[in-house]
């Protein structure tokens, strides 16, 4: 049906997928929660109470209490403080870590699609043999030889992650390739970058965006599980992970320590998650009208 | 003479896990400066491989091809986009040929972009003159093909083909997917910039009695060869081919006292897989002889109709 | 009337979306008598298909919303009915075949299987019998038994077509809803069906509301004619009222826009414009836009029913006046 709206401007794709999503309350909430964390790590100086290493030996493991909301650890840092402050470092890796993997999974995954045959045949291979070893090793391997630290781990954590999204760019790739349009752009003498970047990865791009938002969270989670045996922050950084690392020997006693890292991490998991399920219906044709 | 294109036993064959598959195998046809070819054929007849071929949309196989009396079956990358300014494409399915991210504008203007000779408030002006002259209003600038209904999709395709200023244009089935008073609309703007432009078409189709309305000659194909070619008027009035026989019996006619005689085939289409050397119609041919399994030949019968079957030349 | 088999009263159909209501069907009449062909022709969204599935009450509901009328089956409104005794109805008294045979066949069943399975869903027979009753349908419809146990991929698409047709035929059904039954196919394997269908339909004396686009397949199939446009029968009567005295500009527009094999015109006269949006249908006659003989009492007033001879009705104000 033609739907050209009274002032004969017509509603771009995108508009209708942002309407489309926020119908959906869950993965609005998660937007919500996403920005919300966003704005902390921004604003953390101001936001937080006291500096992320800032000790107080004479106020260690406190209950939470009136100056410091969520207590202290064992050398009197105020856990709340160093919570916004790790929203940094946990979006920090989370983004650049799933930036790193999704911009080389897609460049390999491009050309392996686009071009089919023998390009694909080669990379296709030995993305298969990268995905035979898990992802985690991979990760804790690659951290342990580039050595600890945050940056390593999101080197280790976006290069393990390559193939994931090679695949899903180059089948989505595959289905677009055949289309009638592309055979129309070669007519007009598009050179095939032009045909990827214009034609072919605009009309890819829907289950790469899922990917990433979904990986986000993952990648957020693989960071924590790097920091927590040791291989990602350092302290005194106040890497969640870390942060459940350095808890986890007074958890008995003290079990905050390990509570509140765990449900940050939890929340900004399932937020990132619950807006890839949004974006994932929000960008199905299928439900389109 | 004023031959715009020129095809010399043209071949395309596929290689599929089952052998090869003649899909054109062994065309050969001219046509004049402004003037309409017509080739028609059921599904896997090769119509549409033989168009894409001849745009170098596809590699041949073998034979030639002559633009403009100039031999460009093998073209290095400056020729091919020399030639792809000059022949243009109007596809099929007007729901599949637009890229579904792009606006009407941009996709009307891209040719201008890639070729990149005309400033941008010349390729502004020029898609604004594109828009007019295939009747799209200026309104529709910013809309999505997926907005747009079939017959106004359909002239953006022509538009885009349009805006390179080409000779020639292949028109694959530009109208089949088109309801019956839209259909009519387009046709009749396709004609009208045949006439302003001079422009040469090859319009391949399934629908018999679009290519009648729209062409000067027509050629029958069947199974990647050509099995008869005449004038519009002369094939319907003087089919020489079994094959164009049954075809044009089996047009529903819109007279509810049409009284003819159908030719019902027997049978499917053979496999154009690895093909025996004779006639590859003579499985579904009511007048089959002994004959028909040695290779045919083309004979030109009459004044430019040309067929291609050992029973028709001795009637 | 005794004969009469399927008689549609003042249909009036919607599709609810989001904040649009798509008027699909707006007070369509429809009348078939038993062994007739009733050819349903129209363009693309004018509602025909809209009318087949809610005559099977095969419609998603939502979106769409019956919100008037009556569908009589042999006296019975189906619209009525309760489920179970509408499933009776399904297949065993209607069946439909869709445009697509794609769609409509398994493609990890054997074609004999599906057909043994269709009749065995609508009566009590032992699976052997079913498997030679089967085997009878395919003959019927000229495929030989022995491809029986063959898979869809096998077939090709004339004879797929052929399959389904078997398939809705296998229940000898009083009524066949089919619809654009031979658009995906080609000109010589159409030619193969419909003559399949004509046989068919002697031979069982099904009646068959024929949903089509294509005046050929109209005038080689049918007895009567309904033309829809924008969900409104604009024109119906026998094929020869249709043909011969066609009384309504949209009728004479869809002749005119037709290239004809059998004259020499130079150009066609297509009807201006489109279909209006089905959303915001205009007031008035609904072809005011597009008709070269409107005056301005066909805006104002509305398209007006009328006689112009026996069984032949017309949607215009003008008609007789013009055309």
């Amino acid at each position: 049906m033609p739907a050209i709206s009274k002032n004969g401007r017509a509603k771009s794709q995108t508009m209708e997928v942002i309407k489309r999503l926020s119908k959906n309350k869950l993965a609005l909430s998660g937007l919500i929660i996403i920005l919300l964390l966003t704005l902390l790590a921004v604003f953390a100086p101001l936001i937080a109470p006291y500096g992320y290493a800032e000790q107080n030996l004479n106020a260690v493991y406190l209950s939470p209490c009136k100056e410091h909301l969520l207590g202290t650890d064992r050398l009197g840092r105020d856990i709340l403080s160093r919570l916004i402050f790790g929203t940094r470092q946990s979006l920090r890796i989370g983004v650049l870590s799933v930036a790193i993997a999704a911009v080389l999974g897609t460049i390999l995954g491009s050309i392996a699609g686009f071009y089919g045959g023998r390009t694909d045949n080669i990379i296709m291979r030995i993305l298969d043999i990268y995905q035979s070893i898990p992802g985690m090793l991979l990760s804790i391997a690659l951290a342990a030889s580039l050595g600890p630290g945050v940056n390593n781990a999101i080197i280790a954590i976006g290069i393990s992650t390559i193939p994931s999204y090679s695949r899903i760019i180059r089948a989505s790739i595959m289905t677009v390739r055949d289309k009638e349009y592309i055979e129309a752009a070669i007519a007009i003498n598009a050179n095939d970058f032009r045909i990827i970047t214009r034609h072919v990865l605009p009309n890819a791009f829907a289950p790469l965006i899922v990917e990433i938002t979904m990986n986000i969270g993952n990648s957020i989670l693989a960071a924590a599980t790097l920091s927590f045996i040791g291989l990602g922050a350092q302290p005194p950084s106040p890497e969640w992970g870390a942060m459940l690392s350095e808890g986890k020997n007074f958890m008995r006693d003290y079990g905050y320590l390990v509570i509140y890292p765990g449900v940050c991490i939890m929340a900004s998991v399932l937020s990132f998650n619950l807006l890839g399920d949004g974006l994932r219906d929000a960008l199905d044709p299928r439900l389109k009208n | 003479m004023g031959n715009i294109l020129e095809v010399r036993n043209l071949k395309k064959y596929f290689n599929t896990p089952k052998g090869q598959l003649h899909a054109v195998d062994g065309v050969s046809f001219a046509i004049e400066k402004g003037k309409t070819l017509g080739i028609v054929g059921e599904s896997g007849c090769g119509k549409s491989t033989l168009g894409r071929t001849i745009l170098h949309l596809l590699d041949s196989t073998d034979g030639q091809i002559f633009f403009e009396g100039k031999d460009i079956t093998r073209v290095n990358k400056k020729e091919l986009v020399k030639i792809r300014e000059e022949m243009q494409i109007i596809f099929q399915d007007p729901f599949a040929s637009l890229n579904p991210r792009m606006s009407v504008r941009q996709i009307i203007m891209e040719p201008l972009i890639i070729q990149g000779v005309m400033t941008k408030a010349e390729m502004e002006q020029e898609t604004d003159q594109l828009m007019e002259t295939v009747g799209l209003a200026r309104r529709l600038s910013g809309a999505y093909p997926h907005e747009l209904d079939g017959g106004r999709r359909q002239r953006i395709g022509i538009a885009r083909a349009l805006a390179l200023n080409p000779k020639f244009i292949l028109c694959d089935e530009p109208v089949s997917a088109l309801d019956v008073s839209i259909q009519a609309q387009i046709l009749n703007l396709m004609l009208d910039l045949q006439e302003e432009r001079g422009l040469t078409y090859i319009f391949v189709t399934h629908d018999l009695s679009v290519v009648k309305y729209i062409s000067d000659e027509i050629m029958v194909m069947y199974l990647g060869q050509m099995v008869e070619k005449a004038p519009a008027d002369e094939l319907f009035d003087n089919p020489l081919h079994p094959y164009t026989k049954a075809l044009l019996s089996a047009i529903p006619l819109p007279d509810v006292h049409a009284k003819r005689k159908r030719i019902l085939l027997e049978g499917e289409i053979t496999s154009p897989i690895n093909p025996k050397p004779g006639c590859r119609f003579a499985a579904r041919c009511i007048y089959a002889t002994q004959e028909c399994a040695e290779p045919q030949h083309i004979v030109e019968i009459s004044k430019n109709h040309y067929v291609s079957c050992h029973i028709a030349e001795s009637h | 009337m005794e004969n009469n088999l399927l008689k549609v009263n003042d249909l009036i159909i919607e599709y609810h979306s989001d904040k649009k209501i798509v008027q699909a069907v707006n007070g369509v009449n429809l009348e078939l008598n038993k062994g007739e062909t009733l050819g349903l022709v129209g363009e693309t969204g004018a509602g025909k298909t809209t009318i087949a599935k809610a005559i099977l009450r095969i419609l998603p509901d939502p979106p769409a919303k019956i919100k008037q009328g009556k569908i009589f089956f042999e006296g019975t409104d189906l619209l009525e009915l309760s489920e179970k005794k509408m499933s009776h109805i399904k297949g065993n008294e209607i069946s439909m075949i869709f445009q697509d045979p794609m769609t409509a066949l398994n493609p990890i069943m054997s074609i004999g299987k599906q057909i043994a399975e269709t009749i065995r869903l609508h009566e009590k027979i032992s699976k052997a019998r079913a498997n030679i009753e089967a085997i009878k349908m395919l003959e019927l419809v000229g495929i030989p038994g022995e491809r029986f146990g063959e898979y869809p991929h096998q077939f090709s698409g004339g004879m797929k077509q052929r399959v389904v047709i078997a398939m809705a035929l296998a229940c000898k059904p009083k009524l066949l809803l089919a619809d654009e039954p031979t658009t995906a196919l080609d000109v010589t394997i159409q030619a193969q069906v419909l003559e399949l269908m004509n046989k068919l339909k002697k031979e069982l004396n099904t009646s068959v509301l024929l949903i089509t686009h294509d005046l050929g397949i109209v005038a080689e199939m049918c007895d009567k004619v309904a033309v829809i446009y924008a969900g409104e029968v604009v024109e119906s009567g026998s094929a020869i009222d249709i043909f011969d005295n066609t009384a309504h500009p949209y009728t004479k527009g869809l002749f005119d826009s037709l290239p004809k094999l059998d004259s020499m015109e130079s150009r066609l006269k297509p009807i201006k414009g489109m279909m209006p949006d089905p959303t915001e249908l205009p007031s008035g006659c609904k072809f005011y836009d597009r008709c070269p003989y409107a005056v301005e009492d066909c805006k104002s007033l509305g398209a007006e029913k009328k006689e112009m001879g026996s069984g032949h009705y017309v949607l215009c104000r003008r008609a007789g006046e013009v055309c």
